[in-house]
């Protein structure tokens, strides 16, 4: 199971930071990608994970109102809803991508997303593009 | 392209869990160099890198560690020192976010950290080696309000030696502050306090003290604001006046109008100057009140039969001429334009109105304000300093006074005014100390002195017999005679109680006033929910607002006392002139870069741009002292524009190397 996270650098990815100092544990499935903003995330970045088939993805950015850019996790939770409802087109569960909002001083969110996101992503299974190229092999 | 990887141990916080031998291993054959160390952050492991650097065995480094947030920038200064782009590196977060939350399960967790080691060489593979961006700096500041903030921040930088442009609305600085008789917690005389700025602000000489004007546009970025200032036609020639106040007791009562220093308990004249403590001391002319004595008016002569000149009777007061009423004076004012390197705003609070809370009488004139009855207890007030009621100029009986109008409250504004309790107890102290026979009653939802000397201010406030009543007041119904019965709860005994008093005094919210978030909207600093202005950060960055080179002082940013606004007018000076005192900042080059021939100048870029950093002419062109580097435009549908350290390339390789 490979789960991308998109973190920005100012809450999402302290709180994952902080998650660690406190010796939380959440699935290793879970690898982060540090972006300055979670408005930095692309459209294109979350298909392209889940293309070369990663089997969930995530982004998270600050708290609303939080933004150190004012608005850029607005603009990014409206990009993945955008994209969770097209997700079906191409074959692939809308439940595979999500939005997360935390603070960086919320390190017990972030894990609980964590967990429950892997738990959600392992119920649906493999990444069907994935599937297939196993098949093939 | 040579790829030195260094993997630390982090003493036995991470090679307890991950296999670092396995790692050694799997990397030999990838990367040019592979070393570990006990600890990477300490100065032998430093000098390694650097060396490694130095002996051209590597030109891309990365360090497989804790968190980036430790000591990015201790290892970005190893490259730097050998010569080498300091943004040439990249940080494999292996204890924070594998070793630390996978521990229970080392085989993964090394898997795990083999991966996001993958990912940074993807990603070191694909950096530019980048420099700083450099601006040069403006060494001069705008501070915007006259208050004890805004002095206190001008004087701290003038004596710094920065150039100060003190812009303040009003003819006269002293902001709300000279209106005060006392202040807690040492009762100590306010004018005392902030007269002596007043005076230091117009007499130092590396200040420009621009009052009666207001900042009309701000444009450019940190280290270089252009600034345009209009100053407001005052109808007097400054120069020449001497501040006697002659033409202002000659200005016929029909053209008076409640004076705002007095909070309307008073009246003043077309002419007036502020206050008695105006700095500078100088009269204005307020043409929109004048009566236009002998139908003489403003850019007019007259002449009387005999084919003498008419003058009004403020023309004919002033010893010095400086007022002209035959002179075509320009309404608009003076358009001034400057550059600074930074901006402090200082704008200030203002009390909400007693006309919007309807249960409280506010047609009452017995009903005032805390504001309107600090004047009243000030010497230069309208009663002088005498505890009276302005409707019949009697002394009260009893006075009551009402805590959180607006403040706390889910009609108004939910945060506590955290001011109101302690002046509240200040006020009802001094009525104490001057009329002991007169009843104080201050009804409170709970008292709130926290801090230093406070909770003590409030025990002796008890100990004068001044009565707190714990209990939100439903209502105050005006009786017959006058007076008025304040219909409040008592939690303690837990039932209603009914007090008549002679005078009521409201600790009504503070709020920011509108034109200081019209101001901040012309800026482009962020207001926060709360309706005040939003710093950048509450705990690390609580004088920086959300713009780069702007700063906030005072009650414009958050209610709070005297202390704590000159404390943070200090922070804001200090924060000024740590960034002014070079010739040129230094910042990271992590911001949009545009690709001129991809982009089509369709202007999407610049509308998502929450900085206003993205001009669209030809082609996008960013503002590089304006862009943080978010890379919400980034999404640009032509692909023209990336962010430098976070390119398409970039994260793309992090995905394939996590994913593939």
């Amino acid at each position: 199971m490979k789960i991308i996270a998109f973190a920005c650098q100012w809450c999402a990815y302290r709180s994952a930071d902080l998650a660690g100092t406190l010796k939380y544990e959440y699935p290793s499935s879970i690898t982060i990608i540090k972006v300055p903003c979670s408005g930095r995330v692309e459209t294109e970045f979350i298909l392209k994970a889940l293309a070369e088939g990663a089997d969930g993805v995530f982004v998270a950015g600050c708290p609303k109102n939080e933004c150190h850019y004012r608005k850029g996790n607005f603009v990014a939770e409206l990009k993945t809803s955008i994209l969770s409802n097209i997700l079906p087109e191409f074959g692939l569960e809308s439940s595979r991508i999500a939005f997360l909002e935390v603070s960086s001083s919320d390190a017990k969110k972030f894990v609980e997303f964590a967990r429950n996101f892997d738990e959600r992503v392992r119920s649906l299974g493999r990444n069907p593009i994935r599937r297939y190229s196993h098949e093939k092999d | 392209m040579k790829i030195g990887l260094y993997i630390c141990h982090c003493g036995r916080n991470i090679a307890d869990v991950v296999d670092i031998k396995n790692l050694i291993g799997y990397f030999k054959d990838k990367v040019n160099v592979v070393r570990d160390h006990l600890f990477m952050c300490s100065e032998p492991a430093w000098e390694m890198i650097r060396s490694d650097v130095t002996n051209k065995l590597v030109d891309r480094v990365v360090i497989a560690a804790c968190s980036p947030y430790n000591h990015e920038k201790f290892f970005r200064s190893a490259l730097e020192t050998a010569g080498l782009s300091k943004y040439l590196l990249e940080i494999a977060n292996i204890r924070e976010q594998c070793s630390w939350v996978h521990g229970k399960n080392k085989r993964e967790a090394t898997e795990k950290a083999k991966r996001l080691i993958e990912a940074a060489i993807s990603k070191v593979k694909t950096l530019k080696p980048l420099d700083d961006l450099r601006f040069e700096v403006e060494r001069s500041v705008l501070v915007i309000g006259g208050g004890i903030a805004g002095m206190t921040a001008s004087l701290d930088l003038a004596k710094m030696g920065f150039k100060v442009y003190l812009v303040e609305k009003e003819p006269s600085v002293g902001g709300k502050l000279i209106k005060f008789d006392k202040i807690f917690p040492l009762n100590d005389c306010a004018s005392c306090v902030v007269s002596s700025l007043m005076a230091e602000v117009a007499n130092n000489p590396m200040i420009e003290l621009i009052t009666y004007a207001e900042v009309e546009e701000v444009d450019g970025s940190f280290g270089n604001f252009n600034v345009k200032v209009r100053k407001k036609q005052t109808y007097v020639d400054w120069e020449k006046c001497i501040g006697c106040g002659a033409c202002t007791t000659v200005c016929p009562p029909k053209a008076w109008k409640p004076n705002e220093f007095d909070e309307g308990l008073s009246k003043r004249a077309a002419m007036y100057i502020v206050s008695p403590q105006a700095v500078p001391k100088k009269a204005v002319h307020d043409p929109e009140l004048c009566v236009n004595c002998g139908k003489k008016k403003l850019g007019t002569r007259r002449f009387l039969r005999g084919g003498k000149e008419y003058l009004t009777p403020c023309e004919k007061a002033c010893p010095t001429k400086a007022i002209d009423r035959s002179k075509s004076w320009n309404p608009e004012g003076e358009l001034l334009n400057f550059n600074v390197g930074a901006i402090i705003v200082a704008t200030g609070y203002k009390v909400m109105e007693k006309e919007t809370f309807k249960e409280y009488a506010p047609h009452s004139p017995n009903v005032i304000t805390a504001l309107q009855f600090e004047r009243i207890l000030s010497p230069t007030g309208p009663t002088g300093g005498k505890v009276l009621r302005l409707s019949d100029g009697k002394k009260p009986k009893a006075i009551s006074f009402i805590s959180c109008v607006g403040s706390r409250d889910v009609r108004y504004h939910t945060y506590c005014s955290k001011v109101c309790c302690l002046y509240m107890l200040k006020q009802a102290r001094l009525v104490k100390e001057r009329e002991p026979e007169i009843d104080v009653y201050i009804h409170v939802i709970d008292v709130r002195a926290p801090g230093k000397d406070l909770e003590e201010y409030y025990i002796e406030a008890r100990r004068m017999g001044i009565g707190v009543i714990r209990g939100k007041v439903g209502g105050i119904e005006e009786l017959p005679n006058g007076r008025l019965r304040i219909l409040g709860f008592d939690a303690d005994l837990g039932m209603p109680v009914e007090v008549e008093v002679d005078l009521v005094v409201l600790a009504t919210a503070i709020e920011l006033p509108e034109d200081s978030k019209e101001l901040a909207r012309k800026i482009g600093v962020a207001v926060d929910p709360s309706g005040f202005l939003k710093e950048d950060h509450p705990k690390l960055r609580p004088v920086e607002s959300t713009l780069s080179g702007i700063f906030l002082a005072g009650c414009c940013q958050g209610p709070k006392d005297v202390s704590e606004t000159v404390a943070q007018a200090k922070a804001a000076a200090a924060s000024v002139a740590s960034l002014l005192s070079k010739e040129e900042i230094k910042v990271e080059p992590f911001i949009a870069k545009v690709n001129e021939e991809a982009c089509s100048g369709c202007g999407i870029c610049e509308n998502v741009c929450p900085f206003n950093a993205i001009k669209v002419n030809e082609v996008a062109v960013v503002d590089e002292r304006s862009c943080k580097g978010c890379g919400i435009c980034a999404s640009c549908p032509a692909k023209a524009i990336d962010i430098q350290g976070y390119s398409a390339e970039s994260i793309i390789a992090e995905i394939d190397a996590l994913v593939g």
